[in-house]
Parts: structure tokens; sequence; C-alpha cells
């Protein structure tokens, strides 16, 4: 009922933890069998270990939170040894998360994924929170046409582009990376936004700037799937501000194959299992025999 | 580690906005550990870390602040209430093989965690407090001396309780409160050659060591406040200048 085949893969059902908030899922591992999920996405991986960025990294806002981490991780070479081989004892899709400071960054780190047991990379174009070079790969399509056409050609798993909301036009930039060759789009990264401590007249973040997420964004993640579902003919992750069974389904009929769930694991540590859940009993009581049935209904 | 609901037995106001909150709950935590804990729905979005404050055969308890969105709706339970609660989380420290003289020194609410340590040292242990002006958390305190700071004057030394430690008689030092305390502590011990441990607070997302928001600056990279931590080795924590 809720099994979804994509790009020669079965995903038992839609819902599938999203980078950054599950790390490589052996915490949640601890709270909970994470193999009943859809699929598991690995916090975003570079070519080389990253620190990430200094100071405060989290502040709460109404209904979400921001975040400035920085691609804080141990490396594609670390993760492959050391991470992946558990991740690969859970019986679920393995999505590796590929970040990147230049094109030649992305292609070395996606030539390593390629060669690995991910079973699917997630080029990740739009991280607010590192801005080496000065380049965000994810605002303009011209820029982002150029990783995604390197990446591809080194890359034969299937490819996801990870899209940013702050793109100067969603749809366009989802129609260019998959010209380029992209297998499928997942949408919306956190937006850049920012806080300012009032007191000190300065703003939170060391970086200034930090990325939204969580319930808030959702009506405009939504708008934007539903955009880009009818534009392109690629399988759609639709992501952002995810809580609940009903949200999930709302982003499924606006044209996603699958979900990703963030910051509702920080909410309710069993949101994605509370979510696999609700959309089967949402199915039975609808009548509706598979998910299949109601993605992009709308 | 469990998520669960507990209910609300206890929560008093000790002092000014300063709470004890008292849950049923069985659980083996070790000092130091903390628990994150919800009382709401929706708002706030996050939930949000405590330290074990005391624990008895059928309850855990905290002290906390209120100081926002969170612990106001915390302040506000009743008893019979429920409180959702993931924990025990964190390392915590292993206090089976303390030795010889320990030294608690905490300022404000920092001092939650450390009367959980009092209880459970079984070595000589003495405690500074140092608070603004009110003093809390002190009441069935387990320690040999106490020595307790005000700001105000109002109860024992008037100053920083820093002024009045001296790290130089003890084997151990364990310290919890204000990063500016914190890093005081740190320095005096360094002086002594006198060993250290740092507990260190952080606003924290998922708090089981997932999400690499509340990380601290130590001399081998950035580290989990929530995972590889909250106690860490004092020479291992970077102060910023």
């Amino acid at each position: 009922m809720l099994n979804i085949s994509l790009w020669g893969k079965t995903f038992k059902n839609p819902v599938v933890a999203a980078s950054g908030t599950f790390g490589f899922s052996r915490e949640y591992n601890e709270i909970y069998d994470v193999s009943i999920l859809g699929g598991i996405v690995t916090k975003g991986l570079t070519l080389n270990k990253r620190e990430g960025n200094e100071g405060i990294r989290c502040f709460e806002t109404s209904s979400g939170m921001l975040n400035s981490v920085g691609l804080q991780n141990p490396g594609i070479d670390y993760f492959i040894e050391n991470e992946l081989p558990f991740m690969k004892t859970l019986n679920t899709i393995i999505i590796a998360n590929l970040g990147g400071g230049s094109i030649e960054e992305y292609v070395q780190g996606a030539e390593k994924l390629d060669k690995s047991d991910v079973d699917i990379i997630e080029l990740n174009i739009s991280c607010p929170n590192v801005k080496e070079g000065g380049v965000n790969f994810g605002i303009k399509s011209n820029i982002a046409r150029e990783v995604v056409k390197e990446v591809r050609r080194v890359v034969k798993k299937p490819l996801v582009v990870k899209l940013s909301p702050d793109a100067e036009d969603i749809v366009d930039m989802a129609v260019t990376c998959v010209e380029e060759g992209a297998d499928g789009v997942s949408l919306v990264n956190t937006f850049k936004a920012m806080a300012i401590d009032i007191y000190k007249k300065r703003p939170v973040f060391k970086n200034v700037f930090a990325g939204l997420s969580g319930p808030a964004i959702k009506p405009i993640a939504l708008r934007m799937v539903y955009e880009v579902s009818k534009a392109v003919n690629v399988p759609i992750m639709g992501i952002g501000g995810i809580k609940d069974y009903k949200d999930a389904i709302e982003f499924i009929m606006a044209g996603a194959s699958l979900v990703q769930v963030g910051t509702a694991n920080f909410i309710n540590p069993f949101a994605c299992r509370d979510i696999i859940n609700g959309i089967e009993n949402f199915l039975k009581e609808e009548g509706i025999n598979s998910i299949n049935e109601i993605i992009g209904v709308i | 580690m469990q998520y669960s609901s507990l209910k609300v037995l206890e929560n008093r106001e000790v002092a000014k906005n300063i709470f004890k909150l008292k849950l049923e709950g069985k659980y083996n935590v070790k000092p130091g550990q903390f628990f994150m804990l919800r009382s709401w729905e929706d708002e706030p979005t996050l939930s949000r870390p405590f330290s074990i404050y005391d624990k008895g055969e059928n309850y855990i308890s905290f002290l906390y602040e209120v100081k926002g969105k969170g612990t106001e709706k915390l302040a506000k339970l009743k008893c019979q209430d429920t409180v959702k609660v993931l924990g025990p989380l964190g390392n915590g420290m292993d206090i089976s093989r303390i030795k010889g003289k320990v030294a608690l020194v905490g300022g404000g609410i920092g001092i939650a965690p450390l009367f959980y340590f009092a209880k459970k040292i079984e070595a000589h242990v003495d405690i500074y407090f140092g608070f603004r002006d009110e003093v809390y958390g002190i009441e069935n305190l387990k320690c040999k001396n106490l020595y307790i700071s005000t700001e105000s004057g109002k109860v024992g030394y008037k100053g920083y309780i820093t002024d009045i430690f001296n790290p130089f008689d003890y084997n151990l030092v364990i310290t919890c409160g204000p990063l500016a305390m914190m890093k005081k502590v740190k320095d005096v011990c360094k002086k002594t050659a006198t060993p250290l441990y740092l507990l260190m607070e952080s606003k924290m997302a998922c708090g089981i060591g997932a999400c690499l928001v509340c990380t601290c600056k130590t001399k081998d990279g950035m580290k989990r406040v929530c995972k590889d931590g909250p106690v860490f080795k004092g020479e291992e924590v970077v102060f910023d200048a």
C-alpha cells in the first residue's frame, strides 16, 4: 500500500529522514528501529572534513528554527569507512547528501560516493550556511547548471538535486537541473533568514544569516513543490516543515513521490514513524489502495 | 534512553522565578546527564534540555529558571499534568572512582546538576555556590562544607564565588554556571594543576547527537554538548577570548 518504486529502487513507504536532522541515523536508531523508514538522507557530506561554524548555531523562531551548522561533517572517506557500513545494515534506502564549495570539490566527492554502497546521491546546491568564494550554487540557474552537468558526468547512481527556496526562479531551477540530467529534485532546503539580538545590537549568528526550517515554511514549500511538479517529469522529494501525516499527504498530493521529514524529528523523536502510520491509516480510511494513486492528484 | 509521558508530582516555585519540578518515573541516571522536556504541543518548536537535579526510587526532579517561552509553560504545570520526557541523555560522569576531596563550584541555576553530584559522590565534597541575590536549591544538599556567595550580599560572602574559591586543597573540581565563571574556575585550576570537569550548556534541538547545533569548541574540534558532553574535561574546552 505504501510501496513506491523509483529509480529502480523500492521505497517501503514515502517517508525519508531529511539531511542534517538525522545524523548518520545511529542516534535515532537508539530510540526506535529506523529500518521502518522509506529512506534516510545522511548529514551533508563534503570531500574533506569540516568543523562547521563557530558561535551559536541554533535559534528558535515562531513555528520554526534557524540553524547555522555550516556543514560540519567528518568527510566522505570517513563516512564511507565508518558510517556507511552501519547504515547499510539498516533495511532502508540510503541517500548521501553531497555538499561542496567549488565544482571540483563537488565532482571529487561525487566520484567517491558513486563508487560507494549508497543507493542515491542528493546533490546539495542549496546550503545557506556555507559561503566559500561567495558563490551560492542554488540561486542562479546558470550556475547550478554547471555543477549539475559536471557531477552528472561522474555519477552513475540516481542523482537528485536538492533545491534552495531562495532560487531566483524555483521552476526554472528545477527544469535546468533536469535538463542537465538530474533523475529527481528534492525541495526545499532551508530559507536564508536572520535574527537580531536587540540588546547586543548585532545579528544572533556570526554568519549573519542562517537557515529557517520547521512548520513556518510549510505553505511556501508546498506551493513550490506544486509549481515544480507541473513543470518537470522526474520524481520529487517534498521537504519543508512537514510535521504530521496530513502535511505529508498535502505534499504528495501536490506532486511529491516522497517526503522528507526534518525539524519535526526535534519536535517529536518519533515523527517519522508516526507519519508513516498516519499515512497508512489515512489511505485505509479513505479507501485508497496505494499511495501511488494520490501522488500529484492536485 | 526512553521517550515517555511522565506525571507531575510537584512543581513549586522555590525562589523568585526558580522552580523545582518533580516527575514520576524510574530511571538510572548518572550525574551530569539531562532530559529533553516538553509540556506543550506545537509551540515552542523545540523541547528544552534540563540536567538531572535529584532522583529517587520513583521520581526524577529538575531545578529550572523561568527565562523564556518553554520555561514559562513548564512553570504553569500542575500536579497530575503530564510532561513528555526524552532521556536520560548525554555522557554524565562516572563518579564511582572519585577519591579524595572534591569541590563543586556552581553559579546561579548552574547549581542544579551539582546537587545530584553532591548526593552521589561518596568522597569528601565541599560546595561553593554563588547567586545573584536569593539563595535556592540547597535544601537537603549533601556536603562537608558549604560556601555561599551573593552579589547583593544578602547571604554569605558578598561578591563572586570565584573570589573565595581556591582549588589548591582539592583532588578534583566540577563546575557549572555562567561561562565567565567557568572560565575563571578553569584558569585557577590550571594554576594549581587541579583536575577539572566542566558542565557545558547550549541551546539544543534534537538532544541526542544528530543535528549538531549544540556544539562546543574543544581542542579536538567542535564537539556535541548533548552527546559528547555535557561533561567535558577542563583542558578540553576552548573558551573564546
